[in-house]
């Protein structure tokens, strides 16, 4: 049963095709000009945290900007994928560092999976708590179970060895690539994802379930995929987290305050947008390092750190309040609006 | 034997705790349907401001009047600058922005006064009493009667008073309550300045028991097992969650506990919380949600 | 194949006590327009979710295309090949108009989340032939125009519209429509007409549909089926329907 096409018409699918110059000019500067020009203090305490946190926002975001399950539960999922990245490197070696960093994202998936089965029955608030119960288990679970961080007496993991073909990566530089080429590679595969019948689901079941179920999109088994795929993502950026930027990580460096940093990403960024993460993170990256060297301008090098914290947090409650109120979708539309009226200046009489 | 029953009461007890700061929750959920994530970090300003002007030399009954007042134009302050704008989304979103809001009084708190833990000292000591062959917390069985006295009042004002029963008509229909002339900015105002005393009750007993602290914060996310079980809309809900979630809380750790590796107070209210989902969504005194397609 | 798609046998529902359809029987032949109308009593739309499964009717039996059913769920309706537009405009209001009609397909996706997440080839021609589908939707429905424009930023009349071509996509045998025509003035009243008549007559749908308009239903349907409180009044074409005086008493009221 199809609809016939008008005969005179030919199909006429108007696809814009523009050369991406600004990705391409990303790109290369990511590829050639940080390895030229970077210097070790940026790669470690800027770019590799940037890509991280994007990856890790770009994970919440698909269950929660695009499904619209709301989740606290984040860094839990983080937690599961640096300690299962670790368990691989450690007790399969011989298996190497990207399915070490695969299987760490599979069992992350497998437990964003089992935590995503109340889904079907309830919603909204409800299940934002059961991502909260989901985040205190998993730091417990990690902290009570030595097997997970192989009896050290301290409850901290950090990489065994990061190579891959046989050089070593454990360089600023060379976990700069590892990041870099890991989150290019899940960010592509997540662009498919959200623009194809999947994303859509995804976008119905977000926008309003009982209809999407009436369409004949099965509700259920797509939040169930929303929670696995995200926690994919999740559990790789934790493990990127622990050993490609802090080498040494613990149940503590994915507590409750991660995932509600990784929150403000997505809502500051801009939620159901991919970009909107990257806008978000490096936000929240840099907005500390910018604040300290206002700081000391301003005050002459006298201003203490814990007050800086303090006003960190003071003004990141301020945006989160006021992108909620006047730009739900983030930064990213702002970004947009304003390269919209940009383009149109020059002609704008 | 009597361990069991000590252990029951002295959860009981704890329970009444959580159910002071799920009282402050109920009130403004009922009255303008928002989750205030804020509380905790109400909590702790309060706490924060009394002790801070108590240190100072304050006498008892002033720095607690004081710190009224400050929370009463914090609330003021509140409901002009977020939840106005904010009136007609979701319930997410209000969240999240509470969320925010909660951050903002953190780094305030924090940044005016200090972050060090506090002592605060209400004068009562937390020693062991004897009620019959059971042994208690004296300071717990004190905390638990300020509950039972705020429940009264709060009982009180919202059947007897007008104000009382406007802030009803306010939790029923919001609409019907605009369309019979109630000045809900009023409405508002008024439930967040109880709930703020609410919170500084409730802030000033826990920040007796365990110091005043940054983690006084975080206590509010326990108050949401708290109201899952007992409803979300509900006083009496929000007391009896508070009780099964103190014992249940309680009893796990003892008996469950060991075997399982201790240290399970974390998360085990939130299962209790997920179990009670299943079996009954709105919670023991909640009002169940009709979705209209 | 019999003649009647959809057979409606005693069916009942209540809320609450309150005896919203009552013990109704109707036939729906194929490839006919269906007016279901209801001058009194509450509870349209309960009958169209009864018969997508919304709503778990009471009692009774419904048989479409030749299966009984004593309950439905709105997945499977779906798979059966009932399509639905709802009063409210149940549309996704975040996302355009091609993505909504998209939705609309969602049951025949045949490749795996994995193979669109790597763009693997038979993803890439089954979304292909997926936009291609939907191109033939939005030229039919006359909303090329508004492909790409969110659907929570179109008019009321060009949101039903894109809602008919959602439920329209998936080629589906019956066609519930919840007053389509609500909220329309008189020329987009007519538009929305000539799209149900064109669905009905170039794809061969069947459709039933509930509505106020006199004017449009009685033009517009082969079968109209009259309802008061819940329960049949009347049955037949629209000529038989307007003669027949239970449902004349029905509209103007009579003295008890």
């Amino acid at each position: 049963m199809s609809i016939p096409l008008a005969q005179h018409t030919a199909p006429l699918l108007l696809i814009q095709r523009r050369m991406p110059w600004a990705l391409i000019g990303l790109l290369a500067l990511a590829f050639i000009g940080v390895p030229l020009w970077g210097n070790d203090y940026w790669l470690n305490a800027i770019l590799i945290p940037f890509l991280v946190l994007s990856l890790a926002g770009l994970g919440l975001n698909l269950l929660t900007g695009y499904t619209g399950q709301t989740s606290v539960g984040a860094a839990g999922f983080m937690a599961v994928g640096a300690f299962a990245t670790y368990g691989f490197l450690l007790r399969l070696p011989e298996l190497g560092l990207p399915v070490a960093l695969l299987g760490g994202g599979v069992i992350s998936a497998l437990v964003g999976l089992l935590f995503g089965l109340p889904s079907s029955r309830i919603k909204g608030f409800y299940l934002m708590v059961t991502t909260l119960a989901a985040q205190f288990f998993l730091e417990w679970l990690f902290v009570k179970f030595p097997w997970f961080y192989n009896y050290g007496s301290s409850g901290t993991i950090s990489a065994p060895r990061l190579a891959l073909f046989g050089h070593d990566l454990n360089t600023p530089l060379g976990r700069y690539l590892l990041t870099l080429v890991t989150v290019l590679l899940l960010t592509w595969t997540a662009i498919n994802l959200v623009r194809t019948q999947v994303g859509r689901n995804w976008m119905a079941i977000r926008d309003m379930d009982t209809a999407a179920a009436v369409v004949g999109i099965p509700v259920v088994r797509y939040k169930r995929l929303a929670f696995a795929v995200s926690s994919f993502y999740l559990g790789i950026a934790g493990a990127l987290w622990a050993f490609a930027y802090l080498g040494t990580a613990s149940a503590s460096s994915f507590d409750i305050n991660r995932s509600f940093q990784i929150l403000f990403i997505i809502i500051i960024g801009g939620m159901g947008s991919i970009a909107g993460n990257f806008v978000g993170a490096a936000f929240i990256s840099l907005l500390p390092i910018f604040l300290s060297h206002a700081g000391q301008a301003l005050f002459g090098g006298s201003v203490d750190a814990g007050q800086l914290q303090n006003l960190q947090k003071i003004i990141f409650g301020v945006l989160i309040i006021v992108f909620l109120i006047k730009e739900p979708e983030g930064l990213i539309r702002l970004l947009h609006n304003l390269r919209d009226r940009v383009r149109q200046w020059p002609l704008r009489f | 034997m009597t361990f069991f029953f000590e252990t029951l009461l002295g959860g009981l007890l704890a329970g009444t705790m959580y159910s002071l700061v799920a009282i402050g929750f109920v009130l403004i959920y009922k009255a303008s349907g928002v989750f205030n994530f804020a509380q905790g970090a109400m909590l702790l300003f309060a706490a924060l401001t009394f002790v801070s002007l108590h240190d100072q030399g304050v006498p008892f009954a002033l720095a607690l009047l004081l710190t009224v007042i400050v929370m009463s134009v914090g609330a003021l302050l509140i409901g002009r600058l977020v939840l106005r704008p904010l009136v007609n989304r979701s319930q997410i979103t209000l969240f999240m922005a509470t969320l925010g809001l909660s951050f903002i009084i953190e780094g305030l708190a924090q940044g005016l006064m200090g972050s060090q833990v506090r002592a605060l000292d209400l004068g009562i000591d937390d020693v062991p009493l004897f009620v019959g062959p059971l042994m208690l917390s004296q300071f717990d069985l004190i905390a638990a009667a300020a509950a039972v006295v705020l429940v009264t009042v709060l009982a009180l004002l919202f059947n007897k008073t007008r104000i009382g029963v406007s802030l009803r008509a306010v939790a029923d229909d919001t609409t019907a309550a605009l369309s019979i002339g109630i000045n809900l900015n009023r409405i508002w105002q008024i439930v967040w300045a109880v709930a703020g005393i609410v919170g500084l009750v409730a802030g000033l007993l826990w920040g007796a028991r365990q110091g005043v602290q940054f983690s006084l914060s975080l206590v509010v996310l326990k108050a949401l097992p708290v109201l899952i079980i007992g409803g979300f809309t509900s006083i009496g809900g929000a007391i009896v969650g508070g009780l099964i979630v103190g014992a249940a809380e309680n009893l796990a750790e003892v008996y469950i506990g060991p075997l399982i590796g201790g240290g399970i107070t974390p998360w085990f209210a939130y299962v209790l919380a997920l179990a009670f989902l299943y079996i009954r969504p709105a919670g023991l005194f909640g009002e169940r949600a009709i979705e209209r397609v | 194949m019999s003649q009647a798609i959809l057979q409606v046998r005693d069916i009942s529902l209540s809320f609450k006590g309150v005896k919203a359809i009552n013990a109704l029987s109707f036939e729906v032949l194929r490839g006919e327009i269906c007016a279901l109308i209801w001058p009194n009593g509450a509870g349209k739309s309960s009958l169209l979710n009864v018969l997508n499964g919304v709503y778990r009717f009471d009692a009774g039996e419904i048989v479409f295309e030749d299966q009984h059913f004593h309950r439905i769920d709105p997945l499977g309706a779906a798979r059966r090949g009932i399509g639905r537009t709802f009063q409210n405009n149940a549309l996704f209001k975040k996302m355009s108009v091609l993505d909504n009609i998209l939705t609309g397909l969602s049951r025949h996706m045949r490749s795996s989340f994995i193979e669109q997440a790597l763009g693997l080839p038979r993803a890439r021609r089954e979304a292909e032939a997926f936009r291609l589908r939907a191109q033939g939707i939005l030229e039919f429905l006359e909303l090329q125009a508004h492909r790409d424009v969110l659907v929570g930023n179109l008019s009321y009349g060009l949101q039903k519209r894109v809602e008919l071509g959602r439920a329209l996509i998936a080629g589906p045998s019956l066609l519930l429509l919840d007053e389509p025509m609500a909220g329309m003035n008189a020329e987009e009243k007519q538009e929305m007409a000539r799209f149900v008549a064109d669905v009905n007559r170039d794809l061969g749908t069947t459709v039933v549909l509930i509505e106020h308009d006199m004017g449009v239903v009685m033009g517009l349907s082969d079968h109209v089926v009259v309802l008061d409180y819940g329960r049949k009044v009347g049955d037949g074409t629209p000529a038989q329907v307007q003669a027949n005086p239970e449902v004349i008493a029905a509209y103007l009221g009579v003295v008890h």
